[in-house]
């Protein structure tokens, strides 16, 4: 391999880079890039818009990072990869030729035929343009709908009221991301977003989007024939790998680029990782739990481009994660989840649930009825210890095993208030002693 | 969003200041020979008649104009001094400042106790309104439109507070005769908790204690829900009000050498100056005991503490600079500089400041066993430490230290210039419990960890590599893990050869591959 080339510059792709740099000295690595000339952070988007951050604190990597680990970047669209001669061919012409070639391209936002989409004031959040249109035609509005309430929902929810605009949030589900969490984590998230005042409607979905005379958004009808007067319309239903461009290169798609275990595409040197790609076949974690074909997740990402990077320098490597994990934040909840964690607890699945008095934060274990042994754990407001409870889920140990020892877990910050009794029965939640002085019992 | 109450807050803490910046200007002076009679000394009082004779009785209109005159006057005085070589004769720049203070004449002297309260209340009020109110919405820490506020991110309103504070500090260390009344303002509190009147550094060390009270109370709203950060904030503001700012001016009060018992060498770099080592022994059994103590509190304090807890038990929970930055400076906590260039001047500046105090000390030391000020006849201990006094003490640690937080962030000093934090550092990097741990594969490289930290920390780097982050400037006020979305930071003091200093080659969950054996 002498020119390897990236398309995408999100974490997936730089991942890539950065390992592959890390082992091999020799190899020209470019990055493609049309959004941005720099890697930056996707998920701090909103931070920007909030007034937490710039644009320049998003980078994790200085500019100079670039030109010092010799990974080349480039500011242009591919429209075409040419498998038969082994080139991309990029909008303003230019082509480029590759002997190995990683797509990661990421996802768009996902788009429901509804009436009026075109509508001014109507988008998804994805990217930096997305940012910039969501900048312009938020000026001085006082009303806002978000559709969907998934992670991206919930943060165009948050970063609008963090303008003191008034936000609307439409939810398919009967309860908060029912899709995800069960019954009871969705009503402390549902009252958490009301306590800020946002107007969360469950089990109401969008019908048509209103447009004025000028073509600016104006109101949006819910199914239930509600007409909701806004000026921006936030559209958080999730996303599609963005793989348009790949129609008719030969590469193999299916709603993204179909890849087996070592991400190799249908066509030899080719590569998919990250957002943009579809396993052929369930990936097996090593927790015994099958994962989700398509995976639109930051960690998922990085790992894709470490596991690569060992192909790619000549060390096949299959993709083999361990248990699952991801974390969310919804306005001040955190959120994190590790192994396997359904809505619904599958056949043979029981599960221990606690929830703090203050309504605001909670465990759930999720067990197998026959051995005892944990298969997921989830927190709202607390924080958990990635290894611990990782360690736990692969060593299949048992609740009660895992309950008497649940105090490794804790990761709050000092002083916080000790709740692990409460959690397996033992005893009250103790608090703090300055919450014990400052607050009623 | 404000409300009313809020921008009525906002509106009273101006006026307020305004009247408190205003009062500078109020007064007429006018020289008199009883004020004379007061502020000079008796020998010198025939001199000093016949050199402020133009003078003497005028009546002026602003400080601006008396004190070019008195100094005019006394500069001539001192000249004469010198050709004549009575060197020991020459008047000292107090006597401008006494006799400036002693000539303030008119209505506001006579009434300056008004001007305090309404001042002082307006302010504290005004400020109060101002912040009290968060309290309604609910907890969790919002940086919202920092970056959008003139007044945090580098604008116009920053630019003015900079210069505003960087002005005071000029004229509070060189010019403190143009502050006389200011100490007319706190006399009252001055003879009150030590007994005599008001010096411009008791005036200062009030203002302090005020700015960190206030301003605390403010952290103590922001933070609510965190209880690392309220315990910490509460800490910083007793140690200001009990140690560095009661206890030493009850001292006074006693007739004891005055010294705040939390400051410790190298950080009080005078420490082991003649003039307060004679001090401490004329006062005895006492003065002895604050001598072993200050020793003691660097000699042994430290490492056994930074061992256990990490410099934070000095920087963020109990120091003077610390508890301002933690305070005062919190709004501006993102304006430090993370980039690697700004790493390597750190280290070379904060170091070398600390190797400046070591040898300084040992060269006062020496002159004040042996009597000889020189050493190899270039090292010379005056020189030394005046140069010292007048750049770190007086332009770093004020100047540049607290009037650049809207400028470069809350810890320029402590970053850059304290040689307490680079010898607290050293212990920490090398021989310390702790470390602040990065959780698995969690993090998303947000970047909310490496803007919100003070000391320029790219906390980032280290989370997004699962590395822990042992670092010597870092002063574990634990902001990076208050803001962190994700859950991904912690302070934490464990086994110290339990510290991940070198990255994970694999993040966690991806079990498949091991680069490592």
């Amino acid at each position: 391999m002498k020119q390897l080339v990236i398309i995408g510059n999100g974490i997936a792709g730089i991942t890539a880079a950065r390992h592959v740099r890390q082992q091999d000295d020799q190899v020209r690595i470019t990055v493609i890039s049309a959004e941005s000339d720099h890697f930056y952070s996707r998920t701090a988007l909103m931070y920007i818009y909030m007034g937490h951050m710039t644009y320049a604190h998003t980078k994790p990597y200085e500019d100079f990072f670039w030109a010092k680990n010799r990974i080349d970047l480039m500011r242009g669209y591919v429209e075409r990869v040419d498998t038969a001669g082994k080139q991309v061919q990029l909008a303003d012409g230019k082509t480029l030729p590759y002997d190995a070639l990683v797509i990661a391209t990421g996802s768009v936002p996902t788009t429901v035929d509804w009436p009026g989409l075109n509508a001014k004031g109507v988008q998804g959040f994805y990217g930096l343009p997305d940012l910039a249109s969501m900048e312009q035609y938020t000026q001085g509005i006082d009303r806002a709908v978000v559709v969907g309430g998934g992670l991206i929902g919930i943060e165009l929810a948050e970063m609008l009221h963090s303008r003191h605009i008034a936000v609307t949030m439409l939810v398919r589900d009967q309860t908060y991301w029912g899709s995800t969490l069960p019954a009871e984590e969705g009503r402390i998230l549902e009252q958490h977003i009301r306590d800020h005042g946002i107007d969360l409607r469950l089990a109401t979905e969008l019908r048509e989007i209103q447009a004025d005379e000028s073509g600016r958004v104006r109101a949006v009808v819910t199914t239930d024939g509600q007409e909701i007067p806004c000026q921006f319309v936030g559209l958080g239903i999730g996303v599609t790998p963005n793989v348009g461009f790949l129609r008719g290169s030969g590469i193999e798609l299916g709603k993204g680029v179909l890849v087996n275990e070592y991400f190799e595409t249908s066509i030899p040197d080719v590569y998919a990782i990250g957002d943009c790609n579809e396993f052929r076949d369930p990936i097996i974690g090593t927790d015994g739990a099958p994962r989700k074909t398509i995976e639109q997740i930051w960690y998922t990402g990085r790992m894709h481009g470490e596991t690569l990077a060992q192909t790619l320098c000549g060390h096949r490597t299959a993709y083999r994660p361990g248990a699952f994990f991801n974390s969310a934040k919804f306005l001040d909840i955190e959120y994190q989840t590790y192994g396997t964690l359904n809505a619904k607890p599958t056949e043979g699945e029981q599960t221990h649930y606690w929830e703090h008095p203050n309504g605001r934060q909670c465990v759930r274990i999720n067990y197998r009825a026959d051995d005892g042994r944990v298969v997921g754990i989830h927190a709202l407001g607390l924080r958990l210890r990635h290894a611990v409870i990782d360690r736990w889920i692969q060593d299949r140990r048992p609740l009660d095993y895992v309950l008497r020892h649940f105090r490794q877990a804790d990761f709050n910050p000092e002083f916080s208030d000790a709740y692990t009794d409460a959690l397996t029965g033992n005893g009250p939640v103790r608090k703090s002693w300055l919450r014990r002085l400052f607050s009623s019992p | 969003m404000q409300t009313t109450g809020q921008r009525a807050g906002l509106f009273l803490f101006l006026i307020g200041f305004a009247l408190f910046v205003g009062t500078l200007t109020l007064s007429q002076y006018r020289l008199t020979d009883q004020v004379l009679a007061k502020t000079a000394k008796k020998e010198q009082l025939t001199d000093l008649r016949t050199a402020t004779a133009p003078i003497l009785g005028k009546l002026y209109g602003s400080s601006f104009g008396f004190v070019g005159d008195l100094k005019a006057a006394v500069g001539q005085l001192n000249s004469g001094y010198q050709q004549a070589k009575q060197y020991d004769k020459q008047i000292g720049s107090d006597f401008i400042f006494q006799t400036t203070k002693a000539a303030s004449t008119g209505f506001f002297p006579a009434h300056s106790q008004w001007f305090f309260w309404a001042s002082l209340l307006l302010c504290v009020g005004g400020a109060l309104l101002y912040f009290l109110p968060e309290r309604r919405t609910l907890p969790g820490i919002k940086n919202n439109g920092v970056f959008h506020n003139p007044a945090t991110n580098r604008g116009w309103i920053g630019i003015i507070v900079g210069t505003f504070l960087i002005g005071f500090y000029v004229v509070l260390y060189f010019y403190p005769e143009y502050l006389t009344n200011w100490t007319l303002l706190f006399d009252p509190l001055s003879r009150l908790v030590n007994g005599g009147p008001a010096s411009q550094w008791f005036v200062y060390g009030s203002l302090y204690t005020l700015a960190i009270l206030v301003m605390g109370v403010r952290m103590l709203v922001k933070y609510r829900g965190n209880p690392y950060q309220q315990i910490r904030t509460v800490s910083v503001m007793f140690f200001q009000l009990a140690f560095a700012f009661l206890i030493p001016e009850l001292m006074a009060l006693f007739n004891q050498p005055a010294q705040d018992l939390k400051n410790m060498w190298p950080l009080d770099y005078s420490f082991y100056f003649d003039y307060r080592i004679d001090e401490k022994i004329k006062a005895g059994t006492f003065g002895l005991f604050l001598l072993v103590w200050g020793t003691a509190l660097w000699l042994v304090g430290v490492p056994i503490l930074t061992y256990f807890f990490g410099k934070r038990w000095y920087c963020s929970w109990v120091c003077g600079c610390g508890g301002l930055a933690e305070t005062l400076g919190d709004p501006y906590r993102q304006l430090s500089d993370k980039r690697l260039v700004a790493w390597k001047f750190e280290r070379v500046i904060v170091h070398s400041v600390l190797a400046f105090a070591v040898v300084m000390t040992a060269l006062v030391l020496y002159t004040y066993a042996t009597g000889q000020s020189s050493l190899f006849g270039i090292l010379d201990s005056y020189s030394l430490r005046s140069t010292y006094g007048f750049a770190i003490g007086s332009v770093f640690a004020g100047v540049v230290g607290t009037g650049f937080y809207p400028l470069m962030g809350n810890r320029v000093w402590c970053r850059f210039g304290c040689p307490l934090a680079a010898y607290l550092g050293l212990v920490q990097r090398f021989k310390s419990r702790f470390r602040i741990t990065t959780n698995g594969g969690q993090c998303i490289s947000c970047g909310n960890c490496s803007t919100y930290c003070e000391m320029g920390i790219d906390v980032r780097w280290y989370a997004q590599r699962g590395q822990d982050i042992v670092r010597s400037s870092c002063v574990g006020c634990g902001i990076c893990s208050s803001v962190c979305p994700r859950g991904v930071l912690n302070l934490e003091n464990a086994d110290e050869t339990s510290r991940l200093t070198s990255p994970n080659p694999i993040l966690l969950g991806n079990n498949s591959i091991h680069v490592q054996p």
